[in-house]
């Protein structure tokens, strides 16, 4: 019976060429959408290569602080965390790390502009770079600031050619570093490892950092297990309870929560609420998807109309079918084999051309080093939401058809 | 085998209120072929439909062997029409997408059986009707009296016991309107089928047992 549905639905999809192209491009052009937003999505917050243990990973990269005659926002500063973040309970990593800045070198006569970050050791042992040459700087080189850098192989390429990177010096931000490690170059999308030289926070200019407690510094604590997260949380937060502020009249307490990735981006929302240093995740999960229904809601009720005029159009075969024995129930099943082919074919052109406009985004340069690639998580993701899409738009236009008296059926579907 | 006692149908809209069948009491026995005559608008149709269970009365009760079916629900309903009984239509209402041969499977569809077992009963319905050359048509490709044909296979492949047929040649020239006639009447001879047709011609109703005669709504005979 499936093999008839089938044929029937693939002649019928053919004879009607324009419902069917209006309907495949609407079903596609709503899968490209999604699935390019997730790819993004999952490439910017879902676990990578280079951040593996995400699901033990917390991220404390937003700080507030707050009074009632005003309010400072920005990241954590250094004596914030390594005051009160070393020894957390639960913790099996700690790093430190600034939020990174753009500085200029000067070669053969060409301004190069790099991404610069400084970190601790601490930073090469929680993520999991790529080294293609050496590997990165460890305790005693932060703990005795030599002017070491790990560089990525794009900045190996401005700088050196095609020579190797290793034991080469390169003079970025007016310091001259030596090169000990290249790694493969980190997509900038993914916030927490990103540069294009990573050296020693201790060889910084100046110690005036390691006085203040907001700005330019970020903290990740690697847990270790899942259970140890949320007692990291708390312990933290009630450090800070006790942080002496520099302005007591103007502020009165500070904020800077460890979080996931995407509570992170929660609490950057508009729906979020920074001086709560409790997740607003379900804030933004109720965001998205109020918005994914909205987005999804116009094709559906575009959809459910085209296939109400289609459906109705074969009134009489409704009718005949009725006539010699048709259950309603077995009719809806027909008419949901044919919207989810439909949906199928629809799905397979909107994946077609989500790895075109992927391919496309990432050949932009939009975002630097970042190949956004459609993965099997996004994948799966895709078919559940066109299976929904293709049930949502086919289940109402069927049972519509299924109520329809045998005899309407038979005169075209109008009744008496 | 079926049983119509005090047939009523009337179609309500908000405003008027039109009696299309009214007091029809009818008992058509096993094997019997009649039709139903009367001038457009009689009820005709009605009656049959309502006889093929594809509507229900608003008056009085439908059996068939001696079961009232006025309890029946959609699935209940479908397993009699699937099994019990056979419609050809004026217009025949093939579906146009299909070919000749999966047009004549739509029945057996409804029924546990396999792929092969099934184009071997539209085959033998199709020899029957004398189209066994035209399997792999399309409807259009056929002419109307063949389309007939292939209407009526569709209606025997399940060997239902009754054949209802609204009309069968009013959409034929009277040559294949004669031949249809022959194949309906061979059913009901060598089948034993019981066979009910609405008509208009006279000529083809004085060819069958018995003429039921309806004017507004009512038996005349």
């Amino acid at each position: 019976m499936l093999n008839h549905y089938l044929v029937l639905a693939v002649k019928v999809l053919l004879r009607r060429k324009f419902f069917t192209f209006i309907s495949l491009f609407g079903i596609s052009f709503t899968l490209l959408v999604l699935t390019v937003v997730t790819a993004l999505f999952d490439h910017a917050f879902g676990p990578g290569p280079v951040e593996p243990r995400q699901d033990r990973t917390l991220y404390a990269e937003q700080a507030m602080m707050y009074g009632d005659h005003g309010a400072w926002s920005s990241s954590g500063g250094f004596k914030l965390f390594d005051t009160y973040a070393r020894n957390l309970p639960g913790v099996e990593r700690l790093s430190l790390y600034q939020g990174g800045n753009t500085v200029y070198s000067y070669v053969d006569g060409r301004k190069i502009a790099s991404a610069l970050k400084r970190t601790d050791d601490e930073f090469w042992r929680i993520l999991d770079f790529s080294f293609l040459e050496g590997g990165p700087y460890g305790t005693a080189d932060v703990g005795e600031a030599r002017f070491v850098a790990v560089i990525n192989a794009t900045t190996r390429q401005r700088f050196f050619g095609n020579r190797p990177g290793l034991g080469q010096t390169l003079e970025a931000d007016g310091q001259r570093f030596r090169v000990i490690g290249v790694v493969e170059d980190v997509s900038e999308v993914r916030r927490t490892p990103y540069a294009e030289i990573w050296v020693p926070f201790t060889t910084a200019k100046t110690d005036a950092y390691k006085a203040e407690i907001m700005g330019g510094w970020n903290a990740m604590v690697l847990a270790r297990d899942k259970a140890s997260m949320p007692l990291i949380r708390q312990d933290f937060n009630s450090r800070l309870l006790r942080v002496e502020l520099p302005d007591p009249k103007m502020f009165r307490a500070i904020v800077a929560p460890f979080e996931t990735k995407i509570e992170g981006l929660a609490r950057m929302m508009p729906t979020g609420d920074r001086r709560d240093p409790e997740s607003q995740l379900w804030k933004l999960v109720g965001f998205l998807t109020v918005l994914a229904l909205l987005f999804l809601l116009v094709p559906t009720v575009n959809l459910v109309n085209i296939n109400i005029s289609r459906i109705m159009e074969r009134a009489s075969e409704i009718g005949v079918r009725k006539a010699f024995g048709a259950p309603s129930r077995t009719l809806v099943g027909q008419f949901l084999v044919e919207n989810i082919l439909l949906t199928l074919v629809g799905s397979v052109i909107g994946f077609v051309l989500s790895v075109l406009a992927l391919r496309a985004i990432s050949q932009s340069g939009l975002f630097t080093y970042a190949h956004f690639t459609l993965n099997p998580r996004v994948f799966v993701y895709g078919i559940v939401a066109a299976l929904a899409f293709g049930l949502l738009s086919g289940v109402y236009p069927a049972w519509r058809m299924s109520r329809l008296n045998p005899v309407d059926a038979l005169r075209g579907g109008v009744s008496r | 085998m079926i049983q119509l006692k005090q047939i009523e149908k009337v179609y309500r809209t908000d405003r008027i209120e039109t009696v299309a069948l009214a007091d029809v009491n009818l008992t058509i026995r096993e094997g019997e072929f009649i039709s139903i005559m009367g001038p457009s608008g009689c009820g005709k149709s009605t009656l049959l439909n309502l006889i093929g269970l594809l509507d229900v009365p608003t008056g009085g009760t439908v059996q068939i062997n001696g079961s009232p079916i006025a309890s029946y629900r959609d699935r209940a309903l479908a397993a009699i029409r699937n099994k019990e009984i056979g419609f050809v239509f004026q217009v025949f209402h093939l579906v146009s997408d299909l070919s000749v041969l999966d047009n004549v499977q739509i029945p057996l569809l409804y029924r546990r059986m396999s792929n092969a077992e099934r184009r071997k009963l539209a085959e033998a319905a199709l020899d029957r009707v004398g189209l066994s050359a035209r399997v792999h048509h399309f409807p259009s490709q056929l002419s109307g009296g063949q389309q007939q044909r292939v209407a009526i296979a569709r209606a025997i492949v399940g060997r239902p016991r009754i054949l209802l047929a609204d009309e069968p040649t009013g959409n034929l020239d009277s040559q294949m309107g004669d031949e249809v006639m022959g194949i309906l009447k061979t059913l009901n001879a060598e089948d034993k089928t019981t066979i009910v047709m609405v008509t208009h011609d006279q000529q083809k109703a004085d060819q069958t047992e018995r003429i039921v005669r309806l004017f507004d709504g009512r038996q005349v005979n």
